[in-house]
């Protein structure tokens, strides 16, 4: 009796991994078309990755359960009977679960990749604003030099895109509702940028990073309005600060 | 007994039992700060204290004497300690001074700590001490600064001496390929500690350079940079997760095959792809703490797959721990229910640690109560109970006398209710509503109440759990019956020598026959 040398699965394992990467290019590309808001690309890969995550434990939590009840010792001094791996076995319990693994790792991170590519390309059609955040406000200032302080109000179906940087300590302005964050801190600017949807609802805005003694009471909010009661709203604070400018 | 004897002893089993004295006073003292907290958020608005720099004290201490007091120790300090030596057949540790000074070092860590509550202007940094917050608040930042300092000077002494113990001192017999995984763990977390530690001590010096020697390392008005400090504290603090899961999970590896009565499954595959994967992929897996805090995208994509990898390593000892079950012989006294314990509670810590490894769900999960749910199952729980369990294993070997089974099966049950009370609650309400962590008050988030009072109930249990598993090693060491020298009928090398185990270990130095194995039961 000799063993064999030459893993069995060697050609079939080559086939596997070239479909594999196959159908994650492929994944790829069409959750790339599919998603224009960050916001439902975060709820569709979260609930992906969570049948994922659930499947696993639940397989693993069967087996060590079953193992458990099947296995329980039945007289004292009754001791374990298996037997040692074969050097082909213990090879094969590495690189067939470690494979299944990287397989698993990889379509996660394909699929990962694609929507983080969505948040971070943000579309030509913007409205920018700019953030400061101070202990204890967030402060942002139009593109025309309006201001409003712990208040971002937005057109609704138009994106937004926040250029921030703090005048203290680090804090983070978080969106719930649109699923991101990013800090915002002294002598860097970060953005993030996010869809609002439906005009007429407020969406709570809130500090992620710990910022000093009022951290927890670092609210603010956004103000969804139609693109019409945008630019009303945009035009009289133009006005009021033209006729600031002009009484100076 | 005589104190000066403890003062001043050299012995690795005494100063392994100082840092279990030492380490479950740090675990009482953050667990008092932990029930602090949670009666402060069991109702919106003021509760415990209207003073909200109180409650992030509480909450600094809370996190910093946990990870730095409690677990490292404990699992460096004390099982690294008591069982290294006997484990690998030595009469003691290779520097044995030098280790007595390494408790001593830790004692002043952990009193560093603890003045933190009498100092006028105490630390309130949080256990991540960022800047600029670090170096423009009137807290007393200088105390963190010295109390890691002390407190990682004392691990890397440690460090080296476990090394050079387990490199020369092996009793003839004991080879590389039959040393206990717990034993490969601590190598492991020991090589973790040597290289990282001196990057976590250079980050914290220059905070207290920058706060209080008027540097601008971290000062981007004067050309430093604040996210230079988050880097460095994470590139030590990300690996100081496994400087606590290796030494926990080589621990939960001894429990189950001595009470499965088994081979380890695929022993080489736990030790050199689980124990060395993570070895080697714990150095570049420290972004995923900055993926929120506008690294470059590149970077953040790439240790999103780095960080996804390390499921490689950590299913290959998944799979060997829970192969070891099979056809074993298994029994469930208290160790056992512990380590069985872990298995869940690590299932559920690691596997929703996915999600937080993939930048783009990490932009709406991080720094919620998400993520504190996440790392206190895999982390703080699982080793604890990891701790507990590994306690209750080597108590008959330490004192030589037995605990109480059913006080510490009952103590493992109501911890048991009261962690899943707490920690799935919390990270349900973090992906829910988006909960952010280090809230002093919730009044945004007013539909978090309910779920608030669940977990402030359930560290009401926790606490009387933990006080049931405490009390119960305290009265088994001074009244339970004589257990034995090897009660639970363990192959390992510690269980050869009479409990507890004289100066010396052995009468005259062991050696270990060529059929000997840790693991060695059933047929071959
Ligand atoms: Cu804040
Ligand atoms: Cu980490």
């Amino acid at each position: 009796m000799h063993k064999q040398r030459r893993l069995p699965g060697c050609r079939t394992g080559a086939v596997w991994l070239g479909g594999l990467a196959s159908w994650l290019m492929a994944s790829m590309v069409q959750a790339g078309e599919k998603l224009h808001d960050p916001a439902r690309g975060w709820d569709h890969l979260w609930n992906e990755v969570l049948v994922d995550i659930t499947v696993i434990g639940i397989v693993f939590a069967i087996i060590a359960a079953y193992f458990v009840i099947r296995y329980r010792r039945t007289s004292p001094g009754q001791q374990g009977s298996a037997t040692g791996l074969s050097a082909a076995a213990a090879v094969a319990w590495v690189v067939i679960p470690g494979f299944v693994f990287l397989a698993d790792d990889l379509y996660i991170a394909a699929q990962g990749w694609s929507l983080w590519n969505t948040y971070r390309d943000v579309p030509a059609d913007r409205l920018e604003v700019t953030l400061e955040s101070g202990m204890y406000s967030w402060d942002y200032t139009y593109a025309n030099g309006v201001r409003t302080q712990n208040e971002l109000i937005v057109p609704a179906g138009k994106p937004v895109m926040l250029k921030m940087h703090s005048r203290d300590t680090i804090h983070s302005h978080y969106l719930p509702d649109f699923r991101v964050k990013e800090d915002s801190m002294p002598g860097r600017v970060t953005y993030l940028w996010f869809l609002p949807k439906e005009a007429g609802k407020e969406h709570l805005v809130t500090c992620t990073e710990y910022c000093g003694v009022m951290h927890s009471y670092m609210a603010g909010k956004v103000i969804v309005k139609t693109e019409a009661e945008f630019k009303t709203w945009l035009d009289q604070e133009t006005a009021k600060l033209g006729n600031k400018a002009k009484m100076t | 007994m005589n104190i000066k004897e403890w003062i001043f002893t050299t012995d690795h089993k005494r100063v392994g039992i100082l840092y279990l004295i030492g380490s479950i006073a740090a675990f009482v003292v953050a667990g008092i700060m932990a029930g602090l907290m949670r009666a402060e958020l069991s109702a919106i608005g003021p509760t415990v204290t209207a003073n909200p720099t109180t409650y992030n004290v509480w909450l600094y201490a809370h996190g910093a004497i946990m990870i730095l007091g409690f677990q490292i120790p404990a699992l460096t300090g004390f099982f690294a300690n008591y069982c290294i030596p006997l484990m690998i057949g030595a009469k003691d540790v290779a520097f044995p001074r030098v280790n007595a000074l390494s408790v001593w070092l830790f004692y002043v860590g952990v009193i560093l700590a603890l003045l933190t509550f009498v100092i006028p202007d105490p630390p309130d940094v949080l256990w991540t001490g960022y800047p600029p917050y670090s170096t423009i608040t009137t807290g007393n930042t200088a105390f963190y600064t010295f109390t890691v300092l002390t407190l990682g000077f004392a691990s890397i002494i440690g460090g080296v001496n476990f090394l050079t113990t387990v490199v020369y001192m092996r009793a003839p017999g004991i080879t590389w390929n039959k040393l206990n995984i717990f034993v490969w763990c601590i190598l492991g977390a020991f090589v973790m500690q040597l290289i990282f530690v001196p990057v976590l001590g250079s980050a914290v010096t220059l905070i207290s350079f920058d706060k209080y020697l008027g540097t601008h390392f971290f000062d981007p008005a004067n050309g430093g940079d604040v996210l230079t400090y988050q880097n460095l504290f994470w590139f030590y603090s990300h690996p100081a997760v496994y400087v606590i899961f290796l030494p926990y999970i080589g621990v939960v590896f001894e429990i189950v095959a001595t009470f499965a009565k088994n081979h380890v499954f695929n022993y080489k595959a736990a030790v050199y792809g689980g124990v060395g994967g993570i070895v080697l992929i714990s150095g570049e897996v420290w972004i995923h703490h900055l993926y929120v805090s506008g690294m470059p995208d590149w970077l953040r994509i790439g240790q999103m797959v780095s960080t996804l990898m390390i499921s490689v390593p950590v299913g290959l000892l998944v799979i060997s721990l829970v192969g070891t079950l099979y056809k074993g012989a298994i029994s469930f006294e208290t160790p056992m229910l512990y380590a069985l314990g872990v298995v869940f509670l690590f299932l559920i810590g690691g596997l929703t640690g996915i999600p937080l490894a993939v930048t783009a769900l990490t932009l709406n999960l991080s720094e919620t109560y998400y993520v504190v749910g996440h790392f206190h199952y895999v982390m703080a729980v699982a080793g604890t109970f990891a701790i507990f369990g590994g306690v209750y294993y080597w108590f008959p070997k330490m004192t030589g006398k037995m605990y109480s089974e059913f006080w510490g099966k009952t103590g493992f049950w109501v911890t048991f209710v009261g962690v899943n009370a707490v920690f799935w609650v919390m990270m349900d309400i973090g992906v829910k509503i988006g909960l952010p962590r280090r809230y002093y008050d919730y009044a945004q988030f007013p539909e978090a109440l309910q779920s608030q009072q669940i977990m402030s109930m359930g560290a009401a249990v926790i606490a009387v759990g933990a006080a049931i598993t405490i009390l119960n090693w305290i009265i088994g060491a001074i009244q339970g019956p004589k257990a034995g020298n090897n009660p639970w009928g363990s192959q390992s090398f510690e269980w050869t020598t009479v409990s507890p185990p004289p100066h010396g270990n052995w009468p005259s130095p062991p050696s270990a026959a060529e059929s000997w194995n840790p693991y060695a039961y059933g047929k071959r």
